[in-house]
C-alpha cells in the first residue's frame, strides 16, 4: 500500500533519475548505511570482525567486479583469483616500497595495476566468445598465480615465499597487521565498499553499462546500432578487475595478513565468486551482496550446526557442504535461474500491488 | 644419435602418452556436447566418482559408511572381501548408467532450452554435488586402484634404445610407463569403437542426428531425452575409462577431478565437436607442455606446465576461434 510510485510525484530531472526512485528503498538503504557505520562499530569484536563482516564485504566487493563482467557485460570469466592475486601483491609492493604512502591510495592504486593486468587479458575478448573465453580466462588465472610464486621479485625475496602485510597506520589508527582493532578494520572496508557499490550501481544505470548490457545482449547487433565492442569489452574488464584488484588487496591487508598465491587465490576462489553472482543474481548489484553473504555464510553456518551442535567430524561436514552447496546451485538454475535477487523483484512487485492485487 | 636427441625424444614419447590422457577426459566432454550443446564441466569428476566406485566394490566398502557411523555409532566398514576387477566394473558401468538416467530425470529435463551458458553452470553445480557424493560414500582417503593392467617402466624398450646411442656416449635407455602404452592401446580402441558404434548402429545415427539438429531428430521421431540418457551413459563409460587409467597412474584421489580443467584447452584447441580433435589437441597439448618444461621450463624455474597449456590454447584461439577440427561459427543477427 505504501510501498510504490505512484502519489510520490517528481518535479525535477534530478529526482526523476536518482538511484532508488522509491521513498522506502532510499529510507531503507540510509538506515542499513547508518546502522553499519554508526552502530555495528561499536558492537563489533573479534569474532564477528574475522569470520563474518570482513570476508562477506571483500567478497561482495570481488562479487561486484566479476558481476560487472559476467552479469552486465556477459564475458565469462574464471579467472578472479588470479586477479584478486594481482591485487594483493601490488598493494604488498605499494606498501612495502613506499611505506610512507596512504594506505586508501595504496588500495586504490592496486585496484588500478589489477586494471591494466586485466585489460591485457580482456583483449582476447575481442576475438573469442563465450565458452572459450571462459577457458581463455583459466590462462590468466594459472599464469598469475604461477608468476607470483615464481618470481621472487614480487614476494621482496622472503625465504618462505609468501607475503606479510606490514603494520600501517592511518591518523593514528593501525589498519594493517596483527594489532588493528577490529572496528578500524571493519570500517576500512566498508568505506570502499559502499563507495564503489555506490558507483557501481551508477555505473551500470548510464552510458557505460548500457553498452554493456546491450554487447551481453547480442554483440553483433549492439554493434550495428553504434556500441563500439572494443571500448565496450574492455571498460567492462577494466573496471570489473579494478574492483576484483582491491578486494584482493584488501582480502590480503585487512583480512588475511599473510598470504601464499597457490593457497588463497586458488582456482576454488575464481569458482566461489561466480557462484556467489550466480545464486545472487546475474546483473544486479544486490543480488551481488546477497549472493556473496550467502555463499560465504552458509558453510559457516552449516558447520557450526553440525560439527558443534551434532558433533559430527569436520571431514564429514566438509563433504555434505559440497553436496549442499553443489545441490543449492542446480536447485537455482532450475528454479530461479536469475538467482536471489529476482525474489527481491517479484516480492516488490508484489507489494506494489497489495493489498488489492487485482 | 647423441643423448641430447635421444631424451627430447624421450620427453616427446611421454608427452604423447600424458596426450591421450587428456584426450580419454576430453573425449567425453565432445560426447555429451556434440548431442546435447551442454558443455558438461562434471566429466571429470565422473571420472573421479566413477574411480572411486569401482575401488569401493573391489575392496568391499560399505557406501556411505563413514556417514553412518557418525550418526548411528557403530563401526561397519566391509560388507565382504570384494569382487573382482571384472564384476566391479561392470557394476561400475550399471552405477554410471544409473547415474546418467538421474541427471537426466532431475536436472537436465528442467533446463531444456535455457541458454548454454546456465548449463554449463548447472554442470559446475553437478561437479560439486558430486565430489561431495563421492568422497561421502567412499571416505576421502587416497586409493590405489589396480584392475590388473601392467605398469612400470618397460626393460625391453630400455634395452632397445640404450643401443641407438652413438659411440662414446653414456646412455641409459628410455623410460616409458607401460602403464601409458596400455593407456594408448585402450584410448585407440575406444576411439574405434565409439566411431564404428556411431556410423553402423541405429542408435549411433539417431545420436549423430540430434548432433545436428535437435529439432529435425525429434520430428522423425528420435525421443531426445532418451538419447541424453544414452550419450550421458557413454560419457559415464568413457569417464570410467579414464577414471581407471588416471587412478592406476596416480591413485585415485581428488585433484583426479581437476584433469578436467586440463582438458578444456584440449577442446579448445580440437575443436568443441569433433572427436578426432579431442585426440590431436590431446596430443598437441600433451606434447606441447613437456616439451616446454623440458627447454624453457628450466629457464624461467619451472612448474610450467600448470599454465603453458591455458595461455596455448589462448594464442591459438586468437588466430582460429573454433579450434582445428570445430565446425566454422557462422553469426547471425
Amino acid at each position: 500500500m505504501f510501498y510504490r510510485e505512484s502519489g510520490d510525484f517528481k518535479t525535477s530531472y534530478v529526482q526523476d533519475q536518482q538511484i532508488f526512485p522509491i521513498l522506502q528503498d532510499r529510507v531503507f538503504v540510509a538506515v542499513v548505511i547508518a546502522f553499519a557505520f554508526l552502530v555495528v562499530p561499536f558492537l563489533i569484536n573479534d569474532y564477528w570482525e574475522k569470520s563474518v563482516l570482513l570476508p562477506v564485504l571483500i567478497w561482495s566487493l570481488a562479487a561486484i567486479g566479476l558481476n560487472i563482467l559476467t552479469g552486465y557485460c556477459g564475458q565469462v570469466s574464471l579467472g578472479t583469483g588470479g586477479f584478486m592475486a594481482v591485487g594483493a601483491y601490488a598493494s604488498y609492493k605499494f606498501t612495502t616500497a613506499f611505506p610512507e604512502l596512504n594506505l586508501f591510495i595504496v588500495v586504490l592504486l592496486s585496484g588500478g595495476v589489477t586494471a591494466m593486468v586485466g585489460i591485457l587479458f580482456g583483449l582476447p575478448s575481442l576475438r573469442i566468445k563465450g565458452f572459450y573465453l571462459a577457458v581463455a580466462t583459466l590462462a590468466s588465472q594459472f599464469f598469475l598465480v604461477w608468476l607470483f610464486n615464481k618470481v621472487p621479485w614480487f614476494y621482496n625475496y622472503s625465504a618462505s615465499g609468501q607475503i606479510n602485510a606490514p603494520e600501517r597506520l592511518i591518523a593514528g589508527i593501525t589498519i594493517t597487521g596483527p594489532n588493528a582493532p577490529p572496528w578500524a578494520t571493519y570500517l576500512f572496508c566498508l568505506i570502499f565498499v559502499v563507495v564503489l557499490a555506490l558507483i557501481a550501481k551508477n555505473l551500470t544505470r548510464g552510458r557505460f553499462g548500457r553498452s554493456w548490457m546491450a554487447i551481453r545482449d547480442m554483440d553483433i547487433a549492439a554493434e550495428i546500432i553504434g556500441v563500439a565492442p572494443l571500448k565496450a569489452k574492455l571498460s567492462a574488464f577494466s573496471i570489473s578487475s579494478f574492483y576484483i584488484g582491491i578486494a584482493g588487496a584488501l582480502f590480503f591487508l585487512v583480512y588475511l595478513g599473510a598470504v601464499e598465491p597457490t593457497e588463497a587465490f586458488g582456482i576454488d576462489k575464481s569458482f566461489l565468486v561466480l557462484f556467489m553472482i550466480i545464486i545472487g543474481g546475474l546483473g544486479s548489484i544486490l543480488g551481488s551482496f546477497i549472493g556473496a553473504a550467502f555463499m560465504f555464510l552458509m558453510p559457516v553456518l552449516i558447520k557450526n550446526i553440525m560439527v558443534n551442535g551434532l558433533g559430527w567430524s569436520p571431514d564429514i561436514v566438509a563433504h555434505l557442504i559440497f553436496m549442499i552447496v553443489g545441490g543449492l546451485i542446480m536447485f537455482f538454475l532450475i528454479v530461479e535461474p536469475h538467482g536471489l535477487a529476482q525474489l527481491w523483484r517479484i516480492a516488490k512487485e508484489k507489494l506494489r500491488l497489495w493489498p488489492f492485487p487485482h | 644419435m647423441t643423448p641430447d636427441i635421444l631424451n627430447t625424444i624421450e620427453v616427446i614419447l611421454n608427452g604423447l602418452m600424458t596426450g591421450v590422457m587428456y584426450s580419454l577426459v576430453a573425449l567425453g566432454f565432445v560426447l555429451i556436447f556434440k548431442a546435447s550443446g551442454i558443455f558438461n564441466y562434471a566429466q571429470g569428476v565422473m571420472a573421479l566418482f566413477a574411480a572411486l566406485t569401482l575401488v569401493g566394490f573391489q575392496t568391499g566398502q560399505i557406501p556411505f559408511s563413514h556417514l553412518i557411523n557418525e550418526i548411528f555409532g557403530t563401526h561397519v566398514h566391509n560388507w565382504g572381501p570384494g569382487l573382482n576387477s571384472v564384476l566391479a566394473i561392470l557394476l561400475t558401468i550399471l552405477v554410471m548408467i544409473l547415474f546418467a538416467w538421474l541427471v537426466e530425470k532431475l536436472l537436465l529435463q528442467y533446463l531444456v532450452n535455457q541458454e548454454p551458458i546456465i548449463l554449463f553452470m548447472a554442470t559446475i553445480g553437478l561437479a560439486f554435488f558430486m565430489e561431495g557424493l563421492g568422497d561421502l560414500m567412499w571416505g576421502a582417503d587416497i586409493k590405489t586402484l589396480d584392475v590388473g593392467i601392467p605398469s612400470g617402466g618397460s626393460f625391453w624398450w630400455e634395452d632397445v634404445t640404450r643401443t641407438w646411442v652413438s659411440e662414446g656416449y653414456e646412455y641409459y635407455g628410455m623410460y616409458i610407463d607401460l602403464l601409458d602404452v596400455w593407456a594408448a592401446g585402450i584410448a585407440v580402441l575406444l576411439v574405434t569403437i565409439l566411431t564404428l558404434f556411431s556410423q553402423y548402429t541405429k542408435t549411433g545415427r539417431a545420436l549423430r542426428a540430434v548432433a545436428d539438429d535437435h529439432q529435425a531428430a525429434l520430428t522423425v521421431g528420435i525421443s531426445l531425452r532418451s538419447i541424453w540418457v544414452i550419450v550421458w551413459s557413454i560419457a559415464g563409460f568413457v569417464a570410467l575409462v579414464a577414471g581407471i587409467m588416471w587412478g592406476s597412474k596416480s591413485g585415485v584421489q581428488f585433484s583426479l577431478s581437476l584433469i578436467a580443467l586440463k582438458a578444456l584447452p584440449v577442446l579448445i584447441l580440437g575443436g568443441f565437436t569433433s572427436i578426432p580433435g579431442a585426440i590431436i589437441g590431446g596430443l598437441i597439448i600433451g606434447v606441447g607442455e613437456k616439451l616446454f618444461e623440458f627447454w624453457i621450463g628450466p629457464l624461467v624455474g619451472g612448474a610450467t606446465e600448470n599454465w603453458f597449456a591455458y595461455v596455448l590454447a589462448l594464442f591459438f584461439l586468437m588466430f582460429r576461434p573454433q579450434g582445428l577440427f570445430g565446425e566454422r561459427i557462422i553469426e547471425r543477427v
